[in-house]
This record gives C-alpha cells, structure tokens and sequence, in this order.
C-alpha cells in the first residue's frame, strides 16, 4: 500500500512537471526558451515511461528527442536568430476560440476517462506487473513481425536525410575547387608558348 | 468521481488524461502561436509525444508489445518531420529573411 502511494505521488509530479513545460513551450515568447522546455518535458515523459514498463521507449526518447531533435531545433533558432515578439501581438481575435475548443474537447474527453468506463477499469485490473526485458521483447518481434515496417522506417530516415541536404546545399559560385581532370588534362601547348626571338629586338 | 480519481492508484484513465492534455496542448500552441514557425514544430512534437503516451499506455494495460513498435516508428517519423521542417524553415529564412507565420501567403489569392 505504501508503494501505490509512492508511485502515485511521482507519478503526479512528473506529470505536472510535464504539463507545465508543454504550457512553457507553447507560451513563452523566447524560442531559445520553449526549446528548453521542450527538452524538459521530453526527460518527464521518459521518466512516465518507466512507469509503463516500457524502459528501451525511454531511453530512446532521451537519445532521439533530447539529444537530436531538440538539439536540431536548438541549432536551428540559434542560427536564425529570431527576434523576439512583441507583447501586443500576444492576443489575437482567434485566441479566444482557441482556448475554446481546447477547453471543450479536454473536458469532453477527460469525461470519458474519469467516468468508471467498465472496459478501462478492468483494463487496469489486469495490468501483467511481471519483470520481463523489454528491449529483448522489443527485439523479438521487430525483425520478424515488423521487419518490413522496419526496413521502411529506414527509408523512410533515408529520404528525410538525402531530402534535408538537398534542400540546404547550396552551390556557391565563389569558392575556389581543384578540377583533376582539367589539370591532367592540360597539353603543353595550352601553357608555354615558345617563341623565337630576334637578337636586337626583344623588349 | 472526481475524488475517486484522485486518490486511486494510476490507472489506465490517468495516463488516458495526461495524453488527452498534452496533445492539446500542442493543439493549442499550433493556434495560438501566430508569430513563429519554430514554435509550431514544437507543438507538433508535443502532439506527437501524446500520441505516443497513448500507445504505450495500451500497451501497458493490454499487455501487449505492438504499442510500443508503433510509438518506435512514431518516434522515427518524428526525427525525420523535425529534420525535413527544420530545413525548409533554414531554405524559406535564406529567401525571405523572417520566419513569421504572417510572411508564409505566397499562396494566398
């Protein structure tokens, strides 16, 4: 019993940490800001996913969202530098309605949640509570069961990788690049030209 | 109800909540935001980090793995939104030289 209370309690207050960091990110009017409440709130749900059993998920959220995502985003505002908005621009005439609609769908839903739904509660009484090595179950049925979603998931990584470089090359006209094949290519001819001399009349 | 709620031990509806409100959130920063380009990738990710709570959330409670290969792909199509966004953000800053929402209506009749 004393564990329940424990684990319930943090996980209250990771939630709430996470909660209030997403509000962070979507209020704060610095970039730089919401890219390192984005970060916190990535580490607070890594640690609710320890809750859930689901350990390699974790991990794996710090690594590809705090340590590649978030880190791109942080590069990127950084290199842009983006001025700050103006206060005035805070509130426009579609806030209202936004909040609106957030308001009514959370609360529609949150109904639907908090209401003693007979299929959720017995969801939750037989949750398997037994210590099994996720990474291993994982890895048992992604090369196998998945392994095509797998293989397009690498695809997929391709494409955005070869469509991001070839999106931000661009080709300067300024820089100053070695052509082998024109300097192997060069005869005699095209570099000295011999010419002959008269005595008495050479400049 | 809602006391029973609170004082109970987690159930499946917390993490049911939790995600609800994290995807609004990012809803809700999508709509609100009417300034930055940045700033609406990120509340895509936090869209997405609902979902993913979601996922795993079920998957917990159903005892079953499968949520948790869909959150892995979610998380690899996540990576390369955020690489593929982030680079057309960089292209349309070299052109434009502002990142604001109001300069994005190249299309706009």
């Amino acid at each position: 019993m004393e564990n329940i209370v424990v684990s319930t309690a943090l996980f209250y207050l990771f939630s709430g940490i996470l909660l209030l960091a997403s509000v962070g990110v979507i209020s704060t009017k610095n970039p730089v800001y919401a890219v390192l409440f984005l970060i916190l709130a990535f580490i607070n749900s890594a640690i609710i996913f320890l809750f859930l059993n689901a350990e390699f998920l974790a991990m794996l959220v710090v690594v590809v969202y705090v340590g590649a995502v978030a880190v791109l985003f942080l590069f990127v505002v950084m290199m842009l530098n983006v001025s700050q908005e103006e206060r005035k621009n805070r509130f426009q005439k579609y806030t209202p309605l936004t909040l609106l609609l957030g308001v009514v769908v959370f609360l529609e839903i949150a109904y639907i949640s908090i209401s003693d739904d007979a299929y959720l509660t017995e969801l939750s009484k037989t949750k398997n509570l037994s210590f099994k090595n996720n990474t291993v179950e994982l890895g048992n049925i992604i090369y196998t069961d998945y392994a095509l979603l797998f293989q397009l998931s690498g695809i997929i990584l391709l494409v955005a990788m070869i469509g991001a470089i070839v999106l931000t090359l661009r080709s300067r006209v300024d820089t100053k690049k070695q052509n082998i094949k024109k300097q192997v290519d060069v005869k005699k001819s095209d570099v000295i030209e011999v010419v002959d001399v008269k005595s008495g009349e050479g400049a | 109800m809602i006391a029973n709620f609170l004082s109970s031990e987690i159930k499946m509806q917390h993490y049911l909540v939790l995600s609800t409100l994290i995807f609004l959130l990012g809803v809700t920063g999508i709509f609100l935001n009417r300034k930055n380009v940045i700033t609406i990738l990120m509340s895509i990710e936090l869209m997405l980090l609902g979902v993913n709570f979601n996922f795993i959330a079920f998957s917990f409670f159903m005892d079953s793995i499968s949520g948790q290969i869909f959150s892995l792909f979610i998380l690899t199509v996540v990576a390369a939104e955020a690489a593929i966004g982030l680079a057309i953000l960089v292209v349309f800053f070299r052109n434009k030289g502002s990142i604001d929402v109001k300069d994005i209506n190249l299309l706009k009749g």
